[in-house]
């Protein structure tokens, strides 16, 4: 799915890197703990998390993820949008709890890493 | 080539940083960028490390064209029993520390699996060396 349909699915708003929203997603990892998502080996990776700080950014520049979408209504903090942006990454908040946004994809055929 | 690179304990804005600058060169360098990510995220999960159980430290990264040796040096607690620390689960993380989404007993474990060769030797009440190294 593209990233552009995952905003548009879930009501997100696009922080930045709206010069990317046609790159395409096939898995989705949801976490909010970062070692867990430093121990993926994964490619066109959406990370779902709650966990709104500059280590959530720092966590998917180490670990090549480019794709981040907040839930239950976390904003991004302009250092981490800055990072992000150096970083070409795509962040999206979205209102809806962790279980909804997920739910949501899984449903449109999102895969799990695991 | 050598670089270094300061790390404040408990300064979780900075933690990263250094990872960061590293992950830049080795991409100028045109390593294999699978090679990369595992680097960084084994030296990522070093970095956080000292940041949140040490004082202070010193990260030194040495490149040849054929591997990197990073050595990650803090003024600490140290480790008491390093065994006991590289098993996955065991953790001393402060509540501060979990909150920022780490903490949870897996940081030496994915160190080690993410370098070809890992040396760690501790002294009580002053401080950890954390040696990585990886072949390109």
């Amino acid at each position: 799915m593209e990233i552009q349909k995952v905003a548009e699915l879930l009501n997100a708003k696009i922080v930045c890197g709206s010069n990317f929203l046609n790159s395409t997603i096939e898995h989705v990892f949801a976490s909010d703990l970062m070692s867990d998502v430093l121990t993926l080996d994964t490619h066109n990776l959406l990370l779902v998390t709650g966990l709104c700080n500059l280590q959530t950014i720092r966590t998917a520049e180490m670990a090549d993820i480019s794709n981040i979408l907040f839930v239950r209504g976390k904003k991004v903090t302009p250092e981490m949008k800055k990072i992000a942006e150096e970083n070409q990454m795509v962040l999206l908040e979205c209102p809806y709890s962790m279980f909804k946004a997920i739910g949501m994809l899984y449903v449109k055929g999102m895969q799990p890493v695991y | 080539m050598i670089f270094k690179y300061e790390i404040e304990g408990g300064n979780f804005t900075k933690a990263g940083n250094a990872s960061s600058n590293v992950k830049k060169t080795l991409k100028q360098l045109n390593v294999n960028p699978s090679i990369i990510k595992r680097i960084v995220v084994a030296l990522y999960e070093a970095e956080v490390n000292v940041v949140a159980h040490a004082y202070k430290g010193e990260i030194t990264a040495d490149i040849t064209p054929e591997r990197i040796c990073i050595c990650i040096e803090d003024d600490g607690p140290g480790i008491p029993d390093i065994d006991l620390a590289m098993q996955e689960g065991y953790s001393t993380a402060s509540q501060k520390v979990r909150e920022m989404g780490f903490g949870a007993g897996m940081g030496l474990p994915n160190i080690k699996k993410n370098v070809d060769q890992l040396n760690i030797s501790s002294q009580v009440g002053k401080g950890t060396i954390v040696e990585l190294t990886t072949f390109f």
